[in-house]
């Protein structure tokens, strides 16, 4: 390799570095503070994902008002009570004798976060009889924005977590391919190459049918992304051998081989470590592709099941012709996926613009 | 010169002559509706096409509608007024004893293909019907108490049947069962290859029946059409000979929602069985696209949470054993049954358009319900103080334990593809976790649903639905007889398991025997109370009958017994301008 030339190509223009820095910046800053408030979902969130307020269905997202009906300006916001109209369950009138303004910090569902800080205090919300329903509520009147919150846990740690799987399965069947090369590569890789035909929908069909009726949803839902997971690990796979099989031939393994280094030893201290920036690329590429097939599970009734949220099956429920047309706010979760989608968009591709300057 | 002319007046008026004697001679049945006006086409949608167009092997709705429409019965039942009434049979006499009836038939009546229709037509139909070689679904039908009804004929337009015992829904017995054509199809029948007849592809003239329409054309997967019968018996008050319409289709389109909007967009002019949902999506814009909707009131339907009483499972399915403890415990479904929002179902799954149960009985099937059974009103307190009964408690986080210990909890099977259902599994599930019960809802594919629930009996719990055929008791014992096939909480049982459950076969065959309308009541009312005491099957709610149709539609009165729309298609017409098409 050219070291001069290798040299030049660390130090691109000053203009898209910066654009790509930044491009990075934002995209990682908004993942973390996504993924951040996903996890204080209980405590952001107003309501529980499964309280359910039966009296308002279909509920409209809730105005949020700074003058009241005699006009006057008030600083902090407030709503008013609302009632279902006596002939049409989904219509509500607004009770301007019963506003309530918004509070901080107040009491409400307990929530636990991680599974281990559990509390009753939110981010804000507001006094009983009043609701705030910032996205509406479903037919149950389940409030949309505090079960969009939770369905992100559920959506972007699929993702994630089968990500995470694929990728790791990928390291260890690739770098013991790429090492050992011979019989062992090819078996591995016409391993990949069916992996890579089975159609994972049908399949993840087929898993979802199998498992008994006794486990609960979350249980069940790990074995589904645990399946996501194992079905993707063959492209990580390929990568991680390719690496491996150019690296192996380096002077610097070559020599730690002359010193009586084993290929375990080799693999593990010189050769995978050269395969992260591939795999966390690969990785930003697979977790929104895992979080869509999440997303596509539940939507068609096949992830986790009830109460639990998800993006999917919240989206689910606008399938139906009714909600279609009369209930905009039910397509909400439908947006959500999209700005993560393109920050690990734009993750992916700085980070592949970075390796690729690197070599 | 003037004789030729007399003689050839008389050619020309002979057929007509003819035709008027034979009209003369027919016996037509003078129907009591609005007159309607001759002429235009009518486009039904459906969830699904029938497999076959042969008789002996239909049972499903969607089949049913179809040739319901081009088969004739002797006597029928009335969907406005769920009484029976006079077919093809024109009038009957029953003995004393109420187990010979002797049927007289309409004279000169022909078939779809103007072939004549008499008693032994009906003597070749019940033949094939009771044949057990021929495996017909109507065998059970005409099988009361082990002993099949005895068929005679008479003379050529009279036949007498004879049932083995008092049967008090004899009449009701008629509605539906087909009148086969002898002369097209007792060739085959002795050949032992009646089964095969009529398949989808069978060409029109190969088919004949006494109803209204007629095949005309089938586009396999599309549409079925069917035309106008010339040689229907019935006639309106003006003496026009029914139906109105040229033209009958039915259009497959497999889920509701689409039927929705082949209905707004006036492809179809009729839609059956509308979700509340869409009833209040569809409500706004009747006078703009020119449509009505209508409420026909609680239907025959009943949603219901079912527990697994089965005992088939020691060894085989050991965790949904042990629950059954649970299950088996009246006092548990009580609680159960206590825990549960009916209004809550009613109102955020149906809209406030269906009724909350105690029984199987909806308020709809006026002749039948018990009105002195309250409907469970919701009471956590009452349900904690059965539980505590049955040795329950709880712990600090208010899960329930059974009395081992064990915290109890079990999944509820429901229909993936039933949205109003899966709505109740939810609600049901946010209920029971009020009383510290861990509910978590499985939707499985339909079929799988069935399937678990009338064979595998792998499941723990399920919501699913049934609706009567009728709104007589009898359809019914099915379900409520101990050995019936479709004795859901415990499939296969050969006796009794239970004295409720021995005193509940003794009244329903006590019923079934029993003539006197008062006293029959008395009786299934006695059967209604058990079921609401013991609860073998938690009952929910039953929806109303929605349904609309183009407003120039005329003789439209949808009723609660299938088919709600079109039972009575001979007299749908057209007001002027005639239906879009």
């Amino acid at each position: 390799m050219n070291r001069q030339s290798s040299l030049s190509r660390r130090d691109p223009p000053l203009r898209s570095g910066f654009f790509t820095r930044f491009r990075l910046s934002w995209a990682i800053w908004f993942l973390v503070g996504v993924h951040a408030v996903v996890v204080l979902a209980g405590f952001i969130a107003p309501y529980s994902f499964e309280t359910q307020e039966r009296e308002h269905p279909f509920a409209p997202p809730t105005r949020l008002h700074f003058v009241d009906c005699a006009g006057k300006f008030h600083f902090r916001p407030f709503v008013y009570v609302t009632k279902a109209a006596e002939n049409a369950l989904d219509q509500y009138q607004q009770d301007c004798s019963q506003p309530a303004g918004i509070e901080f910090f107040p009491k409400g569902d307990r929530y636990t976060i991680l599974g281990t800080f559990s509390s009753t205090r939110h981010l804000f919300g507001v006094p009983a009889p009043t609701n705030l329903f910032l996205m509406g509520t479903d037919g149950f009147g389940r409030d949309q924005f505090s079960r969009l919150l939770y369905g992100g846990q559920v959506s972007l740690f699929a993702g994630f977590v089968a990500a995470a799987f694929s990728a790791f399965t990928g390291l260890l069947l690739g770098g013991i391919a790429g090492m050992y090369g011979g019989r062992v590569d090819d078996v591995a890789m016409r391993f990949a190459e069916i992996f890579i035909t089975i159609p994972w929908f049908y399949l993840l069909i087929a898993v979802r049918a199998f498992l008994p009726l006794q486990i609960s949803p979350v249980t069940a839902f790990l074995l589904v992304v645990s399946v996501i997971g194992i079905v993707g690990w063959s492209r990580p796979a390929r990568l991680v051998r390719g690496v491996i099989l150019s690296a192996r031939e380096r002077n610097f393994v070559l020599a730690a081989r002359g010193f009586g280094a084993s290929n375990a030893y080799l693999l593990r201290r010189h050769l995978m470590p050269l395969t992260f920036r591939v795999l966390l690329t690969q990785m930003a590429v697979l977790i929104p592709q895992f979080i869509l097939a999440e997303v596509i599970l539940s939507f068609l009734g096949l992830g986790i099941g009830e109460p639990f949220p998800s993006w999917g099956n919240m989206l689910a429920q606008a399938q139906q012709y009714h909600v279609l047309v009369s209930y905009w706010w039910m397509l909400l979760p439908g947006l959500a996926p999209v700005p993560v989608f393109l920050a690990y968009h734009s993750l992916a591709e700085t980070l592949q613009e970075r390796i690729k300057s690197n070599f | 010169m003037r004789l030729r002319r007399l003689l050839f007046l008389y050619a020309a008026l002979l057929p007509l002559l003819a035709g008027l004697q034979a009209i003369a001679q027919e016996d037509l049945l003078r129907t009591t509706s609005e007159p309607g006006i001759r002429g235009g086409k009518l486009v039904i949608a459906q969830r699904s096409e029938p497999r076959t167009l042969n008789p002996i092997l239909t049972v499903d709705q969607n089949s049913l509608g179809v040739l319901g429409r081009m088969m004739g019965d002797l006597i029928h039942i009335n969907r406005a007024t769920q009484k029976s009434e006079p077919a093809l049979a024109k009038s009957w006499t029953v003995s004393k004893d109420g187990t010979v009836f002797t049927l007289k038939l309409r004279r000169g009546i022909r078939f779809s293909d103007g072939q004549p229709f008499d008693a032994d037509d009906v003597l070749f139909t019940f033949k094939v019907y009771l044949d057990e070689q021929v495996h017909s679904l109507q065998h059970d039908l005409l099988v009361i108490s082990g002993k099949s009804v005895k068929v005679e004929k008479l003379d050529v337009y009279s036949v007498r049947f004879t049932f083995p015992s008092p049967y008090s829904a004899a009449e009701r017995v008629f509605d539906g069962l087909a009148i086969l054509p002898r002369h097209l199809l007792e060739k085959d029948y002795q050949a032992g290859k009646i089964g095969q007849d009529w398949p989808l592809n069978t060409p029109p003239a190969q088919i004949a029946g006494l109803g209204a329409f007629r095949l005309k054309q089938v586009i396999p997967g599309d549409r079925i059409v069917l035309e106008r019968n010339p040689y229907y018996w019935k006639v309106d008050a003006k003496g026009q000979r029914l139906p109105y319409l040229d033209e009958l289709t039915f259009v497959v389109v497999p889920t509701q929602d689409a039927q929705v909007i082949r209905f707004q967009a006036g492809d179809s002019q009729i839609i059956s069985s509308l979700s509340a949902d869409n009833y209040a999506a569809l409500e706004a814009e009747q006078k703009a696209r020119h449509f009505k909707l209508y409420d026909a009131g609680p239907g025959l339907e009943y949603n219901f949470l079912l527990f697994n009483l089965n005992d088939d499972l020691e060894g085989r399915l050991p965790e949904i054993a042990r629950k059954q403890k649970w299950f088996r415990d009246v006092r548990f479904r009580q609680a159960i049954s206590a825990a549960i929002d009916r209004a809550g179902i009613v109102r955020l799954v149906y809209r406030n358009r269906a009724a909350a149960l105690a029984t199987h009985v909806s308020p709809g099937n006026r002749a039948w319900f018990n009105s002195a059974i309250p409907v469970p009103i919701r009471s956590l307190p009452h349900a904690r103080e059965l539980l505590t009964a049955a040795g329950f408690s709880w712990k600090s986080d208010n899960t329930l334990v059974d009395p081992t210990g064990q915290p109890v909890e079990f999944s509820i099977v429901v229909s993936s593809s039933n949205a109003q259902r899966n709505q109740i599994a939810t609600l049901v599930q946010a209920d029971l976790k009020a009383l510290g019960i861990g509910a978590h809802v499985v939707p499985v594919e339909g079929r799988s649903a069935s399937d678990r629930v009338l064979n595998t009996h792998d499941y723990e719990a399920v919501v699913m639905g049934l609706v009567s055929g009728d709104a007589d008791p009898t359809p019914d014992m099915n379900v409520l007889l101990s050995n019936g096939q479709t004795h859901l909480w415990h499939m296969d049982e050969k006796t009794p398991a239970t004295p409720w459950e021995a005193e509940l076969d003794q009244l329903m065959a006590k019923q079934l025997g029993t003539i006197n309308y008062q006293q029959r009541k008395k009786i299934y009312d006695r059967v209604q109370e058990i079921l609401a005491q013991q609860l073998p099957m938690i009952y929910l709610a039953s929806p109303n009958i929605l349904v609309g149709a183009q407003e120039n539609l005329g003789n439209f009165h949808p009723a609660i017994i299938e088919q709600y729309t079109f039972w009575n298609a001979d007299e749908l017409f057209w007001h002027p301008p005639a239906g879009k098409q």
